[in-house]
């Protein structure tokens, strides 16, 4: 299984914390994000903005390889400090 | 007869060269005190003769909106890692000694503190630097989010600046 976790403004318009996917025929984020827009279509807007993403508390892209036990986070740019 | 001589044993002083080193990374929701902060800093720390901090507070206006609040969210476990790594390139760019990052979270009214930075250095120009450098890469990179909340009754998540990220290229090119 694959862990998803949203934060911020992203966790908001998804008015999702988390969610788990099966990491069957998924390969890396890139087809996290399909499989996740499959299952809910009205999430297209919220992702089409910037959407950084984090596998195991590392900084990605969308090519970054997905194996079961990871942790992806979405969210959007940072503003702390 | 004997006679027993006892001679004073010679008295060493270990003098190093090495700062104590020590850093302290805190997500919370209480507040700090600035002045402890800096007492841990210096205690025993007899080395570094600098002592630079920065204290960021919650300010009641932005982008043309009266704030009264702001509410900070942040990515438990991520956040501590990233603090970790850019005070790690700190201590790798300059000689420093004690490290300290503070951030809160939470519901913050104006006029609350938000975040500490203090380092320590043999002397000063290190520790201004790398007060800077924390700072900017804290705000570049650090897993925190703010929402601002307005006097008009508005909740809104503060978009990033590109301001702040383009620190990242001024300090490539101090390289």
């Amino acid at each position: 299984m694959i862990n998803i976790v949203f934060f911020a403004a992203l966790k908001e318009k998804l008015n999702c914390e988390a969610l788990t996917l099966s990491s069957v025929n998924i390969q890396n984020v890139e087809q996290v994000m399909e499989k996740i827009l499959e299952q809910h279509p009205n999430w297209q807007n919220a992702f089409s903005q910037t959407v950084l993403i984090a596998v195991n508390h590392n900084m990605v892209d969308k090519s970054h390889p997905v194996s079961s036990g990871d942790e992806i986070a979405f969210f959007p740019p940072v503003t702390g400090g | 007869m004997k006679s027993h001589f006892s001679l004073p044993l010679p008295v060493v002083k270990v003098m190093t060269n090495f700062s104590q080193q020590s850093v302290k990374i805190s997500i919370q929701q209480e507040d700090y005190n600035l002045a402890e902060e800096v007492g841990a800093l210096e205690l025993n720390n007899h080395i570094d003769g600098a002592v630079v901090t920065f204290s960021g507070l919650v300010r009641n206006n932005n982008l043309g909106e009266k704030i009264t609040a702001l509410e900070l969210e942040h990515y438990p476990g991520m956040t501590e890692k990233q603090l970790d790594n850019i005070i790690t390139r700190a201590k790798s760019k300059w000689q420093l000694g004690n490290i300290t990052v503070i951030h809160r979270i939470g519901y913050l009214p104006v006029g609350q503190q938000i975040v500490f930075v203090g380092v320590t250095s043999k002397h000063r120009k290190n520790a201004f630097a790398a007060c800077e450098y924390i700072m900017d890469f804290l705000k570049i990179e650090a897993t925190f989010w703010k929402k601002e909340h307005t006097e008009q009754g508005k909740a809104l998540w503060l978009d990033a600046r590109q301001s702040d990220k383009n620190k990242a290229t001024d300090w490539q090119g101090k390289e």
